[in-house]
């Protein structure tokens, strides 16, 4: 039998404003990502300076899973959080910026440090490294956000014990049009994790 | 001499998107890898990138790059010998 999980927290980051758990906890106005990240990183005191390093797509979700995790995370035992995260464009927006520094024969330097964020699941290990995860992590490409997908996925890790908490995300970005969405499920709190009360959170 | 360790802290901050540091807070002689800037080893690629595309120099073999990176006192004293531009 399926024992019932919950969401503990979640968070929004969309049109330059973050909200946590359906309060609005930050915002900025008339910025692009590259300054609305960096106001925020500096707003919550994150102090991590490998972020700036970050393609745009993992600054989004690591901001989110900083917000989410800060509280959770233990810095002195293994955190058994198992990461699962989607979106639609998957790296294309870094994918595109990498490809523009290579289609000019005579103007030739491919970046190493532009190449090494072309794949979407390296957001997945920005947040392993921070919070010392050992732990599962995917990273699926969907047409639009998938709650049902997220939702079995989940508790199919929560109930065979693969993870004690999962951290799902929504992270879509796209040529400065962005929206991410974490919240983080485990067998106690709140919110009964259900379809709809996903659906709620992400449209908060 | 002394303009191009300059030039080089003002390249390597802006290349390596090290948004704390100052061009005035790296000294000539420090180690930029390890306990001086604690660069890693994406940041010394990008910086074989940054020799070619800046100076015309091609690093054909990485390893050099270990006594290269040292520090900006011994980059540019490399750049300075073997600038093509």
């Amino acid at each position: 039998m399926e024992n019932k999980t919950y969401i503990q927290s979640f968070c929004s980051i969309q049109n330059n404003s973050i909200r946590l758990n359906g309060e609005a906890v930050f915002s900025t106005e008339d910025s692009d990502f590259s300054d609305f990240s960096k106001k925020a990183y500096q707003h919550f005191e994150i102090g991590y300076p490998k972020f700036f390093k970050m393609d745009n797509l993992s600054k989004l979700a690591f901001l989110g899973s900083e917000l989410l995790l800060k509280k959770v995370v233990e810095s002195d035992k293994e955190n058994d959080i198992a990461l699962l995260f989607a979106n639609k464009s998957s790296s294309l927006d870094t994918d595109l910026k990498y490809q523009n520094s290579i289609s000019d024969s005579e103007n030739y330097f491919p970046s190493p440090a532009v190449f090494v964020y072309t794949l979407p699941n390296i957001c997945l290990g920005e947040i392993a490294i921070k919070n010392q995860l050992k732990s599962e992590n995917s990273f699926f490409i969907f047409d639009a956000f998938n709650p049902e997908f997220l939702l079995q996925y989940a508790n199919v890790l929560l109930n065979t014990k693969k993870a004690a908490k999962v951290l799902c995300g929504w992270v879509e970005y796209f040529n400065e049009e962005y929206k991410a969405f974490l919240y983080l499920v485990a067998d106690e709190g709140t919110i009964e994790h259900d379809k709809n009360n996903i659906e709620i959170a992400f449209n908060k | 001499m002394e303009a191009l360790k300059q030039e080089l802290k003002g390249k390597i901050i802006e290349v390596l998107n090290l948004e704390d540091i100052s061009v005035a807070d790296i000294n000539d002689n420090d180690p930029l890898f390890g306990e001086g800037l604690g660069l890693d080893s994406i940041d010394a690629l990008e910086l074989i990138v940054l020799l070619d595309k800046d100076y015309g120099i091609k690093l054909t073999d990485p390893k050099e790059g270990k006594n290269i990176f040292q520090s900006i006192d011994t980059m540019a004293a490399f750049i300075e010998a073997n600038r093509t531009k």
